[in-house]
């Protein structure tokens, strides 16, 4: 069975449909991009995958045992978070609450988990520094560190990439790409990124308040509603 | 300085004293706490709102001759619940939301006063704070609001940090986000009645946003902005207590003051390490030994 399953689906906000018309399905080490412009609905949707919001019409069915708190997720950032002061192994470690449940401290295995993932994301050295002091990619990547924390199978991604120059951008499309190579984690992630979209991921989501297309990414290439969408850059 | 120290603790007659100390150190500890959550949260202003609500609850109660705990503690964990939910909504704004009824709290407090006591010196108390305000049961309950306070914020002590550094990562990730919300908004209630007739309703929310702000300005992790404010909050407080006996001065404000100073001296180191670079210096040094 697929990890998650949209079967129409409708989401959005105070009675009013931000997204519609949603049929596909991820499976188990999938990478999934979802495209389409501000205001698409890429946001809604992903609050829906979250549990944050319930369907307005339609089901989202969650396969392969996955529970709510299994899902890692990369927020955007918040204004709080600018001058929050925090170490980056604090804010690594968090990542590992939804799996405590109500206990208070965090175990051995815990801070095990913590551990691996400073080391797979190479922040080792960034341990003991501030959040708000680093820089937009390292901070990024610390965020990423506590979402993989918080999960072993699927990983949500909201605009990653926003506010990062082009060679951090790449570093950290790369970094994504690996892990879902190596660890067989399952990644969706919401960007307006095409060109990066289409290079990396293996699937294609494309909304616009409602689905365009959904499939594998060589048949969105070939698709019209991709030729519209990457405009003039394939042209030449 | 000793003799004033012992004067305050050792005199027989000045139970008082020592009972407003006790009560002072232990909501101070507490308002520290939170405060580093609430103002992360950018809910400082929430503070000062409970303790309007709490002004215009204690002049029902007086009105009523009913005993001021048992009408305000009620009263002002219901407004904490409803300003916290109004903050989440986007409808009203925060600030707003806050300032209506704060405003509302103190206006209705003021008229019930003046068709019962007329405007005296327990109005001027409730606002400006009064050392003399605290009976035993007072003592009493700030204990237990303490050991309540500290054994939750040990307990939930990661989540209170994810629930502020990041809500909705929290609330994805499955931690019950409005139930800690819920928490801290009640434990703020409940230090704020319980100081505000000492440090009184004008200033007690000063308790909550001075030692996390102060201890912001050096510290940069959270265990240690938690840690520092927490003791800072404390000595600043006995500080005040102190000097408003020694010199006669009004409790509340004596402490503001201390408060303000300390928050100063914090602010010069910050300034200081920053343009020196201090701690760069001394990592240098460290690594030359080396």
């Amino acid at each position: 069975m697929s990890l998650i399953t949209c079967k129409d689906a409708a989401f959005g906000y105070d009675g009013e449909t931000a997204i519609s018309g949603l049929n596909f399905a991820v499976n188990g080490g999938d990478y999934l991009c979802v495209v389409g412009e501000n205001g698409s609905g890429k946001s809604t949707l992903i609050k829906g995958l979250l549990r944050l919001k319930s369907p307005q019409q339609g089901s989202v069915l969650m396969g392969d045992g996955l529970k709510a708190n299994e899902i890692g997720y990369l927020p955007q950032q918040t204004a709080a978070q600018k001058d929050f002061p925090a170490s980056v192994y604090e804010v690594i470690l968090s990542g590992r609450l939804g799996a405590r449940g109500i206990l208070p401290f965090y175990s051995r295995r815990d801070k095990a988990v913590a551990e691996e993932n400073i080391r797979r994301l190479d922040i080792g050295k960034l341990r003991h520094k501030c959040y708000r002091e680093l820089s937009g990619g390292q901070q990024r990547r610390a965020l990423l560190a506590r979402a993989l924390c918080a999960t072993k199978k699927l990983l949500l991604l909201d605009e990653p990439v926003s506010g990062l120059d082009p060679v951090v951008t790449q570093e950290l499309y790369r970094l994504i790409s690996t892990i879902n190579r190596e660890t067989g984690l399952t990644v969706i992630m919401v960007s307006h990124d095409i060109q990066s979209a289409v290079r990396y991921a293996s699937h294609i989501l494309h909304l616009k308040n409602k689905q365009v297309f959904f499939g594998i990414t060589r048949d969105y290439l070939q698709s019209d509603v991709s030729k519209s969408f990457l405009g003039d850059e394939r042209h030449d | 300085m000793i003799d004033i120290l012992k004067e305050m603790f050792l005199t027989s007659e000045y139970t008082f004293i020592r009972r407003a100390v006790v009560v002072g150190l232990l909501v101070s500890l507490c308002a520290a706490l939170l405060g580093v959550s609430l103002v992360l949260k950018r809910y400082s202003m929430i503070g000062d709102g409970l303790s309007h609500v709490g002004f215009g609850t204690l002049a029902v109660a007086t009105a009523l001759h009913a005993a001021p705990l048992t009408v305000s503690i009620p009263v002002v964990v219901l407004a904490a619940f409803l300003l916290l939910r109004i903050s989440e909504s986007s409808k009203i704004k925060g600030d707003a939301a806050i300032a209506l009824i704060s405003t509302s709290s103190l206006a209705i407090g003021v008229m019930v006063i003046t068709f019962s006591t007329g405007m005296n010196r327990d109005v001027c108390n409730y606002m400006f704070g009064s050392i003399l305000a605290m009976n035993k049961n007072d003592v009493t309950l700030s204990i237990v609001n303490a050991v309540i306070v500290l054994v939750l914020f040990v307990f939930f002590y990661s989540k209170i940090f994810a629930v502020t550094f990041d809500e909705s990562f929290a609330k994805a990730t499955g931690v019950k986000t409005g139930l800690y919300n819920m928490i801290i908004a009640f434990l703020t209630a409940i230090t704020i009645v319980l100081g505000m007739r000492m440090m009184g309703a004008l200033l007690i929310s000063s308790l909550i946003i001075f030692p996390a702000l102060t201890s912001m300005r050096v510290c940069k992790k959270w265990h240690s902005v938690t840690l520092c404010s927490a003791a800072v909050s404390v000595v600043c407080f006995f500080a005040g207590v102190v000097i408003s006996y020694a010199k006669e001065l009004p409790t509340g404000a004596s402490v503001v003051i201390v408060n303000i100073a300390a928050f100063l001296i914090f602010w010069l180191v910050q300034l200081i390490t920053k343009t020196t670079g201090f701690p760069k210096i001394k990592k240098s040094a460290t690594e030359i030994k080396e």
